[in-house]
């Protein structure tokens, strides 16, 4: 973001940069720069929240008055300290003889279908894999928990895009699942650690990495810290 | 997994740093057209998906707003943006700020970037500029940037 200030106020465009990382804006200096200490992903701060967000509009339209560059830090603080996990009641095993993480993926698609109603394909399925091939992007992934090295065992594209898409699947199912907006990062807790697709994500991720294949084919199928 | 944990892994990533800092004034801003250029990679669902490491940008249309999540990087929350567009593309509240006269028009198009570059040469030197030029020739006096 600070580059492209850089560039387009050389070019004649007055220009506001909003920032999540102090350390990045504060290198980068753009010429009007505002470090808003909010959770990445969410530059202005809160969803659904029209005051809140004016708010931090109003804050950058400020640094318009000044007469040179400036920096400034927003006066209020999201922080998410990595605890809250979205409570997503989930339907009940459904067919037996499935893998659980597939009957899981059949199971919460209904509440895949109303999210998409509701706040249409955002995040969802759909970038390398459609909803109806979610199930599977799951079933190529247990066959590398099992062994399968991962060019054989049919992932339907780039792995990183794919297990991409299988969260958006279910971070979008949860929206309808959950009876409350979720907090930044929420969701893919959940997703990560208390859905069965996310342990086949991550378990896969694992097997890749063990098996000595190269860290970018597997690394970015999880959040970096993970 | 903390916000703080998937920032610190990018705290100290070499920026580009300018020699000298570039600054226009603005026009004053209840007489300005405002666009939004966010680097979260967002493009209509018919347009082009970003590709890795896509130094390129993506017009983004005022209207409809079927804005889709590009971004090729886990390590953001996108449910935000899954429930509010604003939370990343402030085009409504630009609206409401058009509608009160506190800005003086938003543009009816505006751009989408690729984050998590290492590479910024091929933007500096041309996905940059060439954003800029398509923004002057709408008349736009000034860009808020969004990350994500």
């Amino acid at each position: 973001m600070s580059t492209l200030a850089h560039i387009f106020e050389a070019e004649g465009l007055a220009t506001i940069a909003l920032g999540s990382i102090k350390s990045q804006i504060e290198t980068t200096a753009p010429p009007r720069g505002l470090w808003c200490d909010f959770p990445l992903g969410r530059p202005l701060g809160v969803p659904s929240d029209s005051e809140f967000q004016h708010r931090v509009l109003s804050k950058a339209f400020e640094l318009l008055d000044s007469p040179e560059p400036i920096f400034a830090e927003y006066d209020v603080s999201i922080v998410d300290d990595g605890t809250e996990v979205l409570a997503c009641p989930m339907p009940p095993r459904h067919d037996p003889d499935l893998h659980p993480a597939i009957d899981e993926a059949n199971g919460i698609r209904p509440a895949y279908e109303r999210a998409i109603a509701k706040y249409g394909n955002r995040v969802g399925a759909g970038r390398t894999v459609q909803a109806d091939e979610i199930t599977t992007a799951i079933d190529a992934f247990i066959r590398v928990v099992d062994g399968t090295p991962w060019k054989e065992a049919g992932i339907p594209g780039i792995p990183a895009r794919v297990s991409q898409d299988i969260r958006g699947y279910y971070e979008t199912a949860a929206l309808a699942l959950s009876d409350h907006a979720p907090s930044a990062w929420a969701g893919t807790r959940w997703f990560l650690d208390h859905t069965e697709a996310g342990r086949v994500v991550m378990a896969a991720r694992q097997a890749m990495a063990d098996a000595g294949e190269a860290q970018p084919i597997w690394f970015y199928m999880a959040p970096g810290d993970r | 997994m903390a916000d703080s944990d998937v920032k610190a892994m990018t705290a100290n990533l070499d920026g580009v740093e300018f020699e000298e800092t570039a600054f226009t004034t603005p026009v004053p801003l209840n007489e300005a057209k405002v666009a939004i250029v966010t680097s979260a990679s967002l493009h209509h669902p018919e347009d082009e998906d970003f590709s890795p490491m896509d130094t390129g940008y993506r017009v983004l249309k005022s209207q409809p707003r079927d804005y889709v999540m590009g971004h090729w990087s886990p390590n953001f929350d996108a449910t935000g943006f899954a429930l509010d567009i604003n939370t990343v593309f402030p085009i409504d509240r630009l609206d409401e700020l058009a509608a009160q006269g506190t800005i003086g028009s938003v543009a009816d198009e505006h751009l989408a970037y690729a984050g998590n570059q290492f590479d910024l040469s091929a933007i500096r030197m041309d996905s940059g500029p060439a954003g800029a030029k398509f923004l002057k020739e709408q008349d736009v006096d000034i860009v808020i940037l969004t990350p994500v």
